[in-house]
């Protein structure tokens, strides 16, 4: 069936051409993110690399060390082009971290305390009520700023402030399918508890998780380039794309836009183009929308 | 084999009764403060039935919505607890401490569209049971689902498709191989038939009578279908809200209703005569009482032809009033007869 | 048969699916006479409710009416436009669904959506009314009407709903009334109360009825003719008696024998083997060949034709003979 139902799925996904150029932006992200390595002129975490002298160039100019930088550099000397597709690597990889964390937490605790229910289902869903009236940047603030720079604590910080997201639509999600006659079923036989709850209510909870998930991963990506913007994310020597905003922040009255302006398209790019897959994705797995 | 007397009680409810509970203690305290009467808070859905069903027998449980006979059979299944009372088979208990320990019962479900896990396939649902409960080893699990699949008259290649591509029949079909696959004494059926076209119940209906028969089945069927359940049973016990108003044999219910309820419910059913001429039916006067405020004395008394001033205020009891056909009714008017 | 209220001839209704079109309904013809009631039986997917719905003129995208004429009175109902729709139904033609909750509006008390329904159409200006509100519900059966008239749905019971629902239906005095599955939510005993109800009511006001069900029982009980519907034709149709006492088409008498109370307890039911099939997919021959037994390689090749007129006949190549 798994083949079949993706391809249908496929077939349907393909009927919304925004959608589909949205997927095509976020693999060719994904897939530049990855070769960054390979296809930048510079390694702009390689500090011996830089030529002051080079720094705050436009786009266009052919540097010192003989090619030519497209989107101009920055206040380090650093090629943008280059520094973008590095930051985008860290970027997506924090977010998609952070997300895949915050999911399987969110959605163990959300369906197993719906699965649980009585005082244990109370008590995790107010947890989870209190969380969620609080913006999760407040949240990833303090815990950044408790923990420090570094690309761990900041995926912690990240799946802290957003598993309440996930643990809420699991419980909904779940409430629905445990009052239904297959759960019974599978408690009748008798199965054990966790086998019901992994193998029975969790996986048909999937559908309304992967929506927020897309959603999640978009957020946390603007959300780590809001903290590293802030300062708190990464340290400078690892540019993020919202460290890269913040770099050329400074130099965008004095008319040098590119700083800040060719990462701020980067990242705009990225969050808009996985929202619109996300939103495509949840309007196919959302039954009330279907037909 | 089992004496007599242990066999007759093969499955029994003893006092089981089954309350739902609504609402917070605090926000009822505050109507009262304000010299508010709050609304009932507790439904009974099951109250005080013992019951029971002899090795081998289908036992029929028939009423309308309402009635409690989804509840009584899920408490005898063991996916509901009771809240008071218990169902054993063979003198051992199917739930303790709220949890099911038995796997002699097993259940079939009204609505073989949502009995069945969509993310399983047919082969991995039926097998789940028998090898969480080590009834076949893994090596073994093929053949045995493969033996079951064909039993229940499915074609053999269903192993690795899921219940989406399968019809309503198809799907009770599988419901009834993962039930007896876990290898069950006592079969639980809430209203198997129900929810499928006519022309596929009476395939559904033949299967069940055939298995009960090589298996040597005991049934409990729950039902609103009075015709079916004159097929399939052995006895047949009526229900009208939460409590067991008539129990007898199959043919007595039928052909001499005693309880006054059993008697129009009969009567309501349009039948079709083979000769053709119009189908006759007789409708009972009232309406079903909610079971949040059950009528005080015995629950049918407002509909009751029978009913004197004793029924307003007290519950009658279900007592024996023809041992030959093993007849028990609760009804004043019956017993002071 | 000039007399007819409701002359279908030739409908046809189709779906535009993903995998091409569905025909729910394919050249179905009926009539029903005033104060007639027809019964509409079929399984899910038969094209039953399809049919009801399509003389109401209720087919929404993707479907539509592709061929075919419903005489309403001497009025061609197939392809009028909205408001001539609008103005017959609910007035001339009143609805009954099997949720009556469809009918009503919950946050409305039953006296405001009386009084929509009955301002709708000006034909019922004539009366005044409360007393013809108080009239209808009281003829459904509702007792103290009158105070009844200010509650709001969610305090009457589910059989009491669906009673004030065929109460709106009646506030018109329509010619003819459609009923879509109206008692299979309902409990037997209350099932009894509103066949008895609705059984006088025609007999009374000569109202005529298209009754649908999937249960055979519930229409013998109603209907003066039936119609079986399979797979999007009708295969037989007849007067009650002469349906129940010789069937003609295999699947009408399979249907009539898969019910238990015609055989001793635990007997083998003769059962129809194997399912409907996928009106997205029909064979190109007669739809029941594959289920049937008494089908022969012409079955498989070909559709057969409607064998009799508008009241009664069967579609079948090899009918059940009637027995002497």
């Amino acid at each position: 069936m798994a083949q079949e139902q993706l391809r249908r799925f496929w077939q349907e996904f393909s009927e919304n051409k925004i959608a589909v150029v949205a997927l095509f932006v976020v693999l060719a992200l994904v897939f530049l993110a990855i070769a960054a390595p390979f296809i930048t002129p510079q390694n702009p975490y390689d500090l011996s690399s830089l030529v002051l002298s080079d720094s705050r160039r436009p786009p266009g100019f052919v540097g010192s060390k003989g090619f030519t930088h497209w989107l101009g550099t920055d206040a380090q000397g650093r090629d943008l082009f280059s520094a973008i597709l590095y930051g985008l690597k860290i970027s997506l990889e924090i977010g998609l971290s952070a997300g895949a964390i915050a999911f399987c937490l969110g959605a163990t605790l959300g369906a197993g305390s719906a699965f649980l229910g009585g005082r244990t289902e109370a008590i995790a869903m107010r947890i989870v009520d209190l969380q969620l009236s609080f913006p999760a940047i407040l949240l990833a603030l303090v815990l950044s700023a408790v923990m420090g720079q570094g690309k761990v604590q900041l995926i912690i910080a990240l799946a802290a402030a957003q598993y309440a997201y996930f643990a809420r639509t699991a419980h909904g999600a779940a409430i629905a399918e445990r009052s239904k006659e297959y759960v019974e079923a599978a408690r009748s036989t008798p199965l054990s508890s966790w086998r019901v709850l992994f193998r029975h209510i969790l996986p048909n909870c999937l559908p309304p998780l992967i929506v927020v998930a897309t959603v999640q991963v978009a957020n946390a990506i603007a959300l780590e380039a809001t903290l590293s913007f802030l300062g708190l994310g990464l340290p400078p020597t690892e540019p993020s794309l919202g460290a890269l905003i913040a770099n050329g922040f400074q130099y965008m009255l004095s008319g040098r836009y590119w700083i800040s302006i060719f990462p701020g398209i980067a990242l705009i790019v990225l969050i808009i183009a996985v929202n619109i897959v996300g939103d495509q994705i949840r309007d196919q797995l959302n039954p009330g929308l279907r037909r | 084999m089992m004496d007599d007397a242990a066999s007759r009680d093969f499955v029994s409810l003893e006092h089981v009764s089954r309350r739902f509970s609504t609402g917070t203690p605090w926000t009822d305290r505050l109507l009262t403060r304000f010299g508010r009467t709050p609304p009932p808070r507790t439904v009974y859905a099951v109250s005080d039935v013992s019951l029971t069903i002899k090795r081998g027998e289908a036992l029929g449980l028939v009423g309308e919505s309402g009635c409690g006979k989804s509840t009584l059979g899920r408490i005898l299944c063991g996916i509901l607890p009771p809240s008071e009372g218990q169902a054993t088979i063979a003198g051992e208990p199917v739930v303790v401490d709220g949890h099911k320990v038995s796997r002699r019962v097993q259940m079939v479900f009204q609505n073989p569209f949502a009995s069945l896990n969509p993310r399983l396939t047919i082969g991995d649902a039926i097998a789940e049971g028998p090898l969480a409960h080590g009834l076949v080893t893994p090596a073994q699990a093929r053949d045995y689902v493969q033996g079951w699949i064909e039993r229940v008259g499915l074609p053999a290649d269903v192993v690795q498709r899921y219940p989406h591509q399968f019809s309503g029949g198809q799907r009770q079909r599988v419901a009834i191989a993962r039930a007896l696959a876990m290898q069950p004494d006592v079969l639980v059926c809430d209203e198997p038939v129900a929810s499928l076209d006519v022309s596929i119940q009476a395939q559904i209906l033949n299967l069940f009578l055939q298995l009960r028969e090589e298996l040597n089945l005991t049934v409990l069927f729950i039902s609103h279908d009075l015709g079916v359940v004159r097929h399939i049973c052995d006895r047949v016990a009526v229900m009208y809200l939460g409590r067991i108003v008539e129990e007898a044999d199959t043919a007595a219910i039928y052909n001499a209703p005693a309880h006054p309820y059993t008697r129009a419910l009969l009567d309501s059913i349009p039948r079709l005569e083979p000769d053709g001429s119009e189908a006759q039916f007789k409708a009972i006067a009232g309406e079903l009482p909610s079971p949040l405020r059950p009528p005080p004395g015995c629950a049918f008394h407002e509909r009751c032809p029978l009913a004197f001033d004793i029924c307003n205020t007290q519950v009658p009891e279900l007592t024996v009033i023809d041992p030959s056909h093993d007849r028990r009714v609760a009804c004043h008017a019956l017993r002071d007869k | 048969m000039t007399n007819a209220l409701l002359r279908v001839s030739g409908l046809k209704t189709v779906f535009a699916t993903r995998n091409g079109p569905l025909r729910a309904v394919d050249n179905v013809s009926l009539e029903v006479e005033r104060g007639e009631i027809l019964g509409l039986v079929g399984e899910s997917g038969s094209g039953k409710s399809v049919t009801g719905f399509s003389i109401l003129g209720l087919i929404e995208e993707p479907g539509r009416i592709e061929a075919g004429s419903i005489l309403f009175d001497g009025q061609e109902l197939a392809g009028a436009p909205a408001q001539v729709l609008r103005r017959i139904r609910g007035h001339r033609i009143a609805m009954i669904f099997q949720d009556p909750m469809m009918t009503l509006n919950p946050v409305l008390t039953i006296r405001a959506q009386m009084k929509l329904a009955f301002d709708a159409h000006e034909g019922g200006a004539k009366d005044d009314f409360t007393t013809r509100a108080i009239e209808v519900l009281t003829k459904v059966g509702i007792p103290d009407a009158a105070h009844r008239l200010d509650a709001y749905p969610h305090q009457f019971s589910g059989g009491m709903r669906q009673r004030v629902a065929i109460a709106i239906a009646l506030l018109h005095r329509p010619d003819l009334i459609i009923a879509d599955e109206p008692t299979t939510a309902l409990d037997v005993s209350i099932q009894a109360q509103i066949l008895t109800e609705v059984r006088a009511l025609a007999r009374e006001t000569g109202t005529a009825l298209i009754w649908i069900s999937h249960d055979l029982a519930t229409i013998a009980a109603l209907a003066n003719r039936i119609a079986v519907m399979y797979a999007g034709k009708i295969v037989e149709q007849g007067t009650t008696r002469e349906i129940l006492r010789m069937p003609r088409h295999p699947y009408t008498q399979g249907l009539l024998n898969s019910r238990p109370d015609r055989f001793p307890a635990k007997a083998k039911l003769p059962q129809i083997r194997g399912s409907m099939p996928s009106l997205s997919n029909l064979p190109r021959g007669c739809a029941f060949a594959s289920r049937c037994d008494r089908a022969t390689d012409l079955c498989a090749m070909q559709s057969p034709a409607w064998q009799g007129d508008t009241q009664q006949g069967v579609r079948c190549f090899h009918p059940l003979e009637p027995n002497p």
